[in-house]
């Protein structure tokens, strides 16, 4: 289940607003459609992220991708615990498996993002 | 037979194709003087017309002269299992491999040789190997950039002016910046390179033995290095990291260097091979293949090439490096030479290349005229003064039979009455006394 709670990108990234910071992760359908995960490429705390700006890079054992950052806004915390426990992101893509924290964060650019329905939507569109 | 198999008729063909009536008018748009004196080739020659020729022109080399050159690249002693060994068709027909896991036995030997590298240079990891020693440190400098994202890089100025070369020339067009610190008393300048450390800079590269020979212990570098959030990258001579302090030891983050002196003849120049080992903290960074050791499905152990994610097959353009090939005949001679000698054998050699070059220091001194660089501890390389210039005075010496040194004036304008000698564990004590007999020679001329 997508959960209501947070808000999507067309690249399968979520957000989730908690007191003006914004956790981001990939979706489920991302880390499904990865496979095992075997190495993420956090970005630095402190760097300055721009919507839909590369931000590091996810391997697994099919590929690896680009992680992008769904909205603008400063690193103030990234998921060391991924460093040796990448799988995380598989196993829980929305809980352990969050990637990074930003604030300096733009209301405007979250209200643009699809709520759960319209990606649910967006990814049978997809299919 | 001609190479060019055209006749006339195909010729006109295509000219009348191209629009023009002659060969002539078709390159009319290069000037004259860009254009070869004559398209018209000498007759061809019959096979042993050709092998005379040729070997009259090999002649005209100087061979079998008493070697003192070193500058990076050394004279020693190459074990004939070497040949024999990488001469097998298994070896020498395969080239890098492309289908990675049906070639374990290539894969073996260069994990093997990657393993003799991380314990040579007390490092963590290392790869299948880079096309030489310069190219791999500036291989090493794109880690450090990519790994710190700051664009500058520090050179000590005891780094080997060759290798010094091929980093400005490589990052001539991009937005690297190269800032070159001096020595002092031919050792590297602590004052300097540490007032010219600062958090916008992303290695600092030093050399041990430096281009002068000189040994170092750059820990107190490489930890200031590390309190600007800088990579340190050294640069070495592997036989001399046998007996000395290793990069490791001495917390360096990336260590490369030129891999001839391991069982690669010195052959005019190449191939060569460029070695390159780092913490394990980057390994993802690295530039190049690396090999792992692994288990398959029944337990079975088996090698692979690991972390491929950082290469072009998979990363295109946004791979760590455009190195996608190594230099795998080498790698193997260098490994076989590491397996031979053994970790004792290997000091055995770093030591007799020691005391030779001690010896022959004291003998080269005792030459009126003749100046020895004494101010800081050497290897098996050390810089002379003489009363003459050093081009000039090797030249003489090549009709004694020596290729006597380096002339140093051919990279530092300033020092062309400096000669920089090597000495190997080939060198006997014979040829020392006759080379200084030889130069005692030429300077009474």
């Amino acid at each position: 289940m997508t959960p209501k709670d947070r808000m999507y990108t067309r690249t399968h990234e979520w957000v989730k607003v908690e007191d003006n910071e914004a956790l981001v992760g990939i979706t489920d359908h991302a880390q499904d459609s990865l496979g095992d995960i075997t190495f993420i490429e956090l970005p630095k705390i402190g760097s300055k992220l721009k919507k839909s700006g590369e931000c590091g890079v996810i391997e697994s054992v099919k590929a690896a991708s680009d992680l992008y950052s769904p909205i603008s806004g400063t690193v103030t915390d990234v998921n060391e615990a991924l460093e040796t426990t990448p799988e995380d992101v598989n196993t829980d893509p929305y809980g352990k498996g969050w990637i990074f924290k930003l604030n300096n964060i733009n209301q405007n650019e979250i209200a643009e993002l699809m709520d759960a329905d319209a990606y649910e939507k967006f990814l049978e569109s997809e299919e | 037979m001609s190479y060019i198999a055209n006749t006339d008729e195909q010729r006109r063909e295509m000219l009348k194709v191209c629009g023009a009536d002659s060969i002539e008018e078709l390159f009319a748009d290069i000037p004259q003087n860009l254009r070869p004196r004559s398209f018209n080739l000498p007759q061809g020659k019959s096979e042993p017309e050709l092998i005379n020729y040729f070997e009259k022109l090999a002649r005209k080399n100087y061979f079998n002269l008493i070697n003192f050159v070193g500058g990076g690249f050394y004279d020693h002693f190459i074990p004939a299992a070497i040949d024999a060994l990488v001469s097998r068709s298994e070896f020498y027909t395969a080239y890098t491999p492309y289908q990675p896991e049906l070639s374990q036995g290539t894969l073996q030997s260069i994990y093997e040789y990657q393993t003799g590298i991380c314990r040579l240079t007390g490092l963590q990891v290392s790869n299948a190997s880079l096309y030489d020693g310069g190219t791999a440190l500036y291989e090493a400098c794109q880690m450090a950039i990519s790994a710190t994202e700051r664009r500058k890089i520090i050179v000590d100025g005891g780094v080997n002016p060759i290798y010094r070369r091929i980093l400005h020339t490589y990052t001539a067009n991009l937005s690297i910046e190269l800032v070159e610190i001096p020595v002092s008393h031919g050792q590297s300048n602590r004052e300097s390179l540490f007032s010219a450390f600062d958090d916008k800079t992303a290695a600092v590269i030093l050399q041990n033995p430096n281009f002068f020979g000189v040994i170092d212990d750059h820990s107190d570098i490489v930890e200031k290095a590390h309190s600007f959030g800088m990579l340190a990258i050294q640069s070495v001579y592997p036989i001399a990291i046998a007996i000395l302090k290793s990069p490791g030891e001495q917390g360096f983050d990336i260590a490369t260097g030129e891999g001839q002196s391991l069982g690669i003849p010195l052959s005019f120049g190449g191939p060569y091979l460029g070695f390159m080992a780092a913490t394990k903290k980057l390994a993802r960074k690295m530039p190049g293949r690396i090999v792992a050791r692994t288990v398959d499905v029944n337990g079975k152990e088996g090698f692979v090439l690991s972390l491929q994610a950082r290469e072009q097959h998979i990363r295109r353009e946004k791979a760590t490096s455009n190195i996608c090939s190594n230099e795998a005949l080498c790698a193997l001679r260098a490994h076989i030479y590491l397996s031979l000698l053994g970790k004792e054998g290997i000091k055995q050699v770093a030591s007799l290349c020691a005391d030779k070059a001690q010896y022959a220091k004291e003998r080269i001194k005792a030459i009126a005229g003749v100046k020895v660089m004494e101010s800081s501890p050497t290897f098996n390389e050390f810089v002379v003064k003489l009363p003459i210039d050093a081009g000039e005075c090797v030249g003489k010496l090549i009709d004694y039979g020596f290729a006597a040194g380096f002339p140093l004036g051919r990279y530092y304008p300033d020092m062309n009455n400096y000669l920089l000698i090597a000495v190997t564990e080939k060198r006997t004590k014979y040829e020392i006394g006759e080379l200084a007999e030889a130069l005692e020679a030429v300077l009474c001329q």
